[in-house]
């Protein structure tokens, strides 16, 4: 039985994380990120969790105490924004080739510069090849949701992985919306323990980890890692549809709103799904066939999965809360793209970069590119396929 | 369980252990290590009087002692570092450029 309650974002990930009770917790402040060490902080000192808050002093030393104390058995968590992820950027990829099941709450901001503590999802993408999962969510319900799903899926023995939970900053992090809360022991039992068949302190079978790997080993590490990768797809599924029985909130690798008879959609991560939502809500309420694809899984990217899901519509917009200075779009719409052309008759696609640094996305931001879409439809011609929205100019 | 004498550079991808870990200890003993050395240490046994000074002064436990004597070199690891060379009163060991 859920429970009614009223919490920002950041209250619900360390909400999420006292029912949990991990073994292990690296501490270091960060705007966006910074009340969920300082929530749970409160709840070290209570006793109401019996957690190892270890409070360090950067960083790249609070992703080292998760690492180390991953390798010795512990279940191990942190928090981190923008430059703060950045900092740890050499340890995600000790984490994700270690195949340490490390769970960090990434709340998305900007990367300097200029200095920006809003939310845009540069951090998040600038580690999308690091190895790690990264779930996303819209509103603070899917950020509580995701950080319990976290656990089950990345300490999968098929997975082994860590994995991001992204939420954004400020714009869920900060605000309190109404939320369902799970009981202590319907989220104790669906995270379990974690028992690790081999870990430091298991004094009758010595372990080495993080060896040099030379070049006739290196790439056979790295496929298996890909396999890990690979696996995870269908944990997810398992997990979310699991969660799903027991609270009725189901989860996939994204959600699907009104593309069934779509004939424009834009796909989209994070809170701005919200405003998609509302904008594709009043676009259908003037009788145009419009829909939105909401990514929730960025990592593994679920390639056939996508193309599926939009192989009905004439043109698709993807948005990216990140620049990734390609001079040719983001990386959302890199990866949706390449998964449009394995259909047969793929959609006409553009990429749209937006909300960079906290700017806002509006619902007539949205009607405009849904008017953008239609002009495309009509024409039969695409024009400019990288695009930018909001900027002055 | 995979183990380290069972990995070896024909092993493919599915025979490494999740993360490369390792589940025994004293493995690096397997890695043969000493295939860039350029110098090698020779030892005499006619002049060595077993003091088994040398040993202890190897840095890569090169010198393996069996029941308080020392045995010839052990050349999968030794580096060609000449300390053994250098320590050893005796002139039992020699040092040179190694033959290939």
């Amino acid at each position: 039985m859920s429970i009614r309650d009223r919490l920002s974002g950041n209250e619900a990930v360390a909400y999420a994380m006292k029912q949990i009770n991990p073994d292990v917790m690296g501490a270091f402040p960060i705007t966006p990120s910074t009340e969920i060490p300082q929530y749970f902080a409160q709840y070290v000192a209570n006793g109401e969790v019996d957690t190892e808050y270890v409070t360090v002093e950067s960083e790249h030393s609070s992703m080292s105490t998760c690492i180390g104390a991953s390798a010795a058995g512990a279940r191990a968590v942190t928090a981190t924004s923008s430059c703060g992820l950045a900092l740890m950027w050499e340890l995600l990829y000790v984490a994700s080739s270690s195949r340490l099941p490390v769970t960090l709450a990434l709340v998305c901001r900007a990367l300097t510069g200029p200095i920006n503590i809003n939310n845009d999802h540069s951090d998040a993408m600038g580690a999308r090849d690091a190895g790690w999962i990264q779930i996303f969510a819209e509103n603070n319900q899917e950020a509580y949701d995701n950080y319990i799903q976290a656990m089950p899926i990345s300490e999968n023995p098929d997975v082994r992985l860590p994995i991001m939970v992204c939420q954004d900053g400020f714009i869920t992090s900060h605000a309190v919306e109404n939320i369902e809360l799970e009981t202590d022991e319907m989220v104790k039992n669906f995270v379990g323990e974690y028992n690790p068949e081999n870990y430091l302190l298991k004094h009758e079978n010595p372990l080495a980890v993080g060896p040099y790997g030379v070049s006739p080993y290196y790439m056979e590490a790295k496929v298996a890692q890909v396999q890990a990768m690979k696996n995870a797809k269908k944990v997810i599924l398992e997990v979310g549809k699991k969660f799903g029985d027991e609270t009725g909130r189901y989860y996939g690798f994204f959600e699907s709103y009104k593309l069934e008879d779509a004939d424009s959609a834009v796909v989209i991560i994070g809170s701005s799904a919200g405003t998609a939502r509302a904008t594709v809500d009043k676009l259908r309420a003037e009788g145009r066939k419009v829909g939105m694809l909401k990514v929730r899984v960025f990592r593994p990217f679920p390639f056939e999965e996508i193309a599926e899901a939009l192989s009905g519509v004439k043109a698709v917009a993807v948005m990216d809360k990140a620049e990734s200075f390609s001079a040719a779009g983001g990386p959302l719409f890199a990866e949706t793209r390449s998964a449009l052309y394995d259909l047969e008759n793929r959609p006409k696609a553009i990429n749209y970069v937006y909300g960079l640094g906290g700017r806002d996305f509006r619902v007539e931001d949205c009607e405009y590119i849904f008017d953008q879409l239609d002009e495309i439809i009509a024409t039969g011609k695409t024009g400019e396929v990288y695009r930018h929205i909001g900027q002055r100019g | 369980m995979i183990h380290a004498k069972d990995i070896n550079e024909q092993s493919k991808w599915q025979e490494l252990t999740p993360g490369c870990e390792i589940y025994e200890p004293a493995t690096a003993s397997m890695t043969i290590t000493g295939e860039w050395r350029t110098m090698a240490p020779a030892w005499d046994p006619s002049k060595c009087k077993q003091c088994l000074l040398c040993a202890p002064f190897c840095p890569d436990s090169s010198i393996p002692v069996v029941k308080g004597k020392r045995q010839d070199f052990d050349f999968d690891h030794c580096k060609g570092c000449g300390i053994c060379y250098k320590v050893c009163p005796f002139g039992a060991i020699s040092f040179g450029k190694e033959e290939k």
